[in-house]
């Protein structure tokens, strides 16, 4: 029984996305009895819909609308148009997520306090902590089956891991695993087994990882509270006089313009399109863009300190085989500025196949250092680096008005300079991940420059006081008490863990806050 | 695609008696270029037979496998074979050529060792017709589902039941 809304429904809540965050939010406020209207740019592909081809997937479902770049980071050099490799489709990047469910540790909920004064960067404590994000990480982990939480047990590893352990063994580290990850080692939750196929990234056939396409989506739409409209592009969030929002303008399939009303308006569409969308809704009255009177929107975007590690052996690895990240090394994740940095960064298995290899291990290499490299791909490892990187006001995304999108919008342009700390912490890492593979006989290894970003955070951030952020604890906007942000791009600071579980975390409190506030008449 | 594999009906001296040689390529006849086994043959329609002679051998220098066959490489430069684009091609080979000139070889096929063909590379590495070649490769060539298992890549196993009983941990050399 999927509802449907009229266009002049002013009672129901619009929700713009439909990943981690707009999917959960979605599927929570239905279960409560909230009537709501998810607004998805993509189209819906489920489990046979999903393709094991990099290149097939990758045109499938990544979002290639219009996009520029700048900055000092070499994405601009080498992907200018493509800063981000995230999806456009029902259920949002969900469907190309590794499964990597961290909680962030203590201290980064309080990054501004534990760091210090860090030179360029706009550092500052989350309004909330780990004590009061706990109950909520749980009920995360829960719903995602997250493997080692709950009484669930790690996935097994496979050859890419088995490399990945023995070197990190052999340089003393200690907390190595085959990760928490959102990947069932066992049936769970009418998702079957993982069967170590490979190409997480590509939408798990076997629906063996958590993604809202299939799980919080259509156990939404069959409460018969929620209706998602996918191939809805928003382009614009209107208000009226008073400054509340009443509705959101958007553009379906064949391009015709309808107006959604609404009670309560929640975005998350990623942190380059959530900010975009704000700074797109300007008006009159908030000729800067809605909810910044702070000038904070679209700035402070982070991307995580990212890189990877791949190395050849003499013998064969197939890191190819089986499930894409999971293997961990958490010993790097601690704050010890002894290092030369302040925050800390995981290290997780990755593989990419052949012809994602070519396209990311050196982008715009060639000859015979490049082909070398390729032509032990059989025998090659790889590790992913995922650390925390500086906020900075100028990191930002921007409207580029000399590029327009299909709906002949500005498209967004997004600015990044690696800060210091980034290049020390990045430094580091390489390092720590070649001395892994040389640990076990490696000939050669590669420092692997990062891919276009698949964690986008910061854009909205959370903040105690109105003047330095633009959401609240509850990513309630500042500004309009019935607007809120309700995906990565409220994170403060970006911590050092991959950043789903709290997205979904953040999701389902803010779900509980929405329908509690609606019951009381305070939205 | 238009490469065919020894359906040519050709001896190799055959070829042999008809061909310019053309490094490992060889260019036969009008608008028919060949390997040198003549395992492998296609026609070109737009481009001038040694223009995709020399397509094919840039391909190579830039991304050169020596246990990938030349036909490979043919794949994946035959997309610039058509009348829109044959222009800006050939305009690019011949500045290739010239560049080999002025090093003093004939053309840049006849420059034998790859290590000078690299060096005319670099000098052109900024250049459109360069990174147009370059980054067409990277999926044109790489992209191949027939190229995969030269590299060992296995692609597709969802079909197959995935990894879980054929060798997701089936390392045994650490």
């Amino acid at each position: 029984m999927v509802a449907k809304f009229e266009l002049n429904d002013d009672s129901v809540v619009v929700i713009i996305g439909t990943g981690a965050g707009g999917g959960v939010l979605a599927n929570e406020l239905a279960q409560k009895g909230v009537k709501v209207v998810a607004l998805e740019a993509g189209g819906r592909y489920l489990p046979d819909d999903y393709i094991n081809d990099e290149w097939d997937s990758f045109g499938q479902l990544a979002w290639l609308d219009a996009r520029s770049t700048s900055g000092d980071w070499r994405v601009a050099r080498d992907f200018s148009g493509l800063p981000a490799w995230i999806v456009k489709a029902v259920g949002g990047t969900t469907t190309h997520w590794a499964g990597a469910s961290l909680r962030f540790q203590p201290h980064e909920f309080k990054a501004k306090t534990t760091y210090g004064d860090v030179q360029g960067a706009n550092l500052l404590d989350w309004p909330i902590d780990l004590t009061e994000m706990e109950p909520w990480y749980e009920k995360a982990e829960t719903k995602l089956g997250v493997t080692r939480t709950g009484d669930r047990t790690g996935l097994p590893g496979n050859n890419n891991f088995k490399v990945f352990e023995a070197g990190a063994k052999a340089l003393g580290y200690k907390d190595v695993h085959t990760g928490r990850m959102a990947i069932n080692s066992a049936e769970y939750d009418d998702r079957m087994a993982c069967q170590q196929t490979g190409f997480c990234f590509q939408g798990c056939k076997w629906g063996a990882k958590w993604s809202a396409a299939y799980t919080d989506i259509p156990r939404g739409e069959a409460t018969g509270n929620l209706e998602v409209r996918e191939r809805a592009h928003v382009l614009k969030i209107e208000h009226d006089d008073g400054g509340k929002v009443t509705g959101v303008l958007y553009a379906d399939k064949d391009g015709n313009q309808h107006l959604q009303k609404a009670r309560i308006v929640c975005v998350a569409g990623n942190s380059i399109e959530s900010p975009r969308l704000l700074l797109n809704s300007a008006s009159a009255m908030f000729p800067d863009g809605l909810a910044n009177s702070s000038g904070q929107v679209g700035r402070n975007y982070m991307r995580h300190m990212t890189g990877s590690v791949y190395a050849v052996f003499d013998k064969p690895v197939r890191m190819w085989r089986g499930t894409t990240m999971a293997g961990i090394i958490q010993d790097e994740a601690r704050h010890d500025p002894s290092r030369g940095f302040v925050g800390g960064y995981e290290l997780e298995t990755l593989a990419l196949g052949l012809p994602f290899m070519a396209a990311f291990l050196d982008p715009g290499g060639w000859g015979r250092e490049f082909t070398t490299a390729l032509d032990s791909y059989e025998n090659m490892a790889g590790m992913w680096i995922v650390g925390e990187d500086m906020p900075q006001e100028t990191n930002r995304i921007t409207l580029n008005h000399d590029l327009k999108d299909q709906h002949g919008l500005p498209a967004p342009n997004v600015h990044f300079d690696d800060h210091p700390n980034d290049k020390a912490m990045r430094a580091h890492a390489y390092k720590q991940g070649m001395a892994i593979y040389d640990a076990v006989g490696a000939t050669r290894a590669f420092p692997t420059p990062p891919y276009p970003s698949t964690h986008n955070l910061g854009t909205n951030r959370m903040s105690e006081k109105a003047r330095d952020g633009v959401v609240n604890k509850w990513g309630q906007t500042h500004d309009i008490a019935n607007l809120f942000v309700s995906d990565g791009s409220q994170f403060t600071t970006g911590a050092s863990e991959n950043p789903t579980l709290t997205i979904v975390a953040l999701a389902i409190r803010q779900a509980d806050h929405i329908a509690r506030e609606m019951s009381a008449g305070n939205l | 695609m238009t490469v065919q594999t020894k359906r040519q009906g050709m001896t190799r001296r055959q070829l042999l008696s008809r061909t310019v040689a053309a490094g490992a390529t060889f260019v036969v006849g009008s608008g028919f270029i060949a390997g040198a086994d003549a395992a492998w043959a296609m026609e070109t329609t737009a481009l001038k037979p040694e223009s995709m002679a020399t397509l094919i051998q840039m391909a190579r220098d830039i991304y050169p496998h020596d246990h990938v066959a030349d036909e490979f490489y043919a794949i994946a430069v035959k997309g610039y074979d058509t009348a829109e684009t044959a222009p800006d091609i050939e305009a690019g080979i011949a500045a290739l050529d010239a560049a080999a000139r002025g090093k003093g070889h004939a053309s840049y096929l006849d420059t034998g060792w790859e290590r000078d063909r690299v060096d005319i590379l670099r000098a052109m590495e900024d250049s459109a017709f360069f990174q147009r070649i370059r980054g067409g490769l990277v999926t044109g060539l790489y992209n191949q589902k027939a190229v995969w298992p030269l590299f060992g890549y296995e692609g597709e196993s969802f079909s197959q039941g995935g990894y879980i009983d054929r060798g997701f941990n089936d390392i045994n050399w650490l």
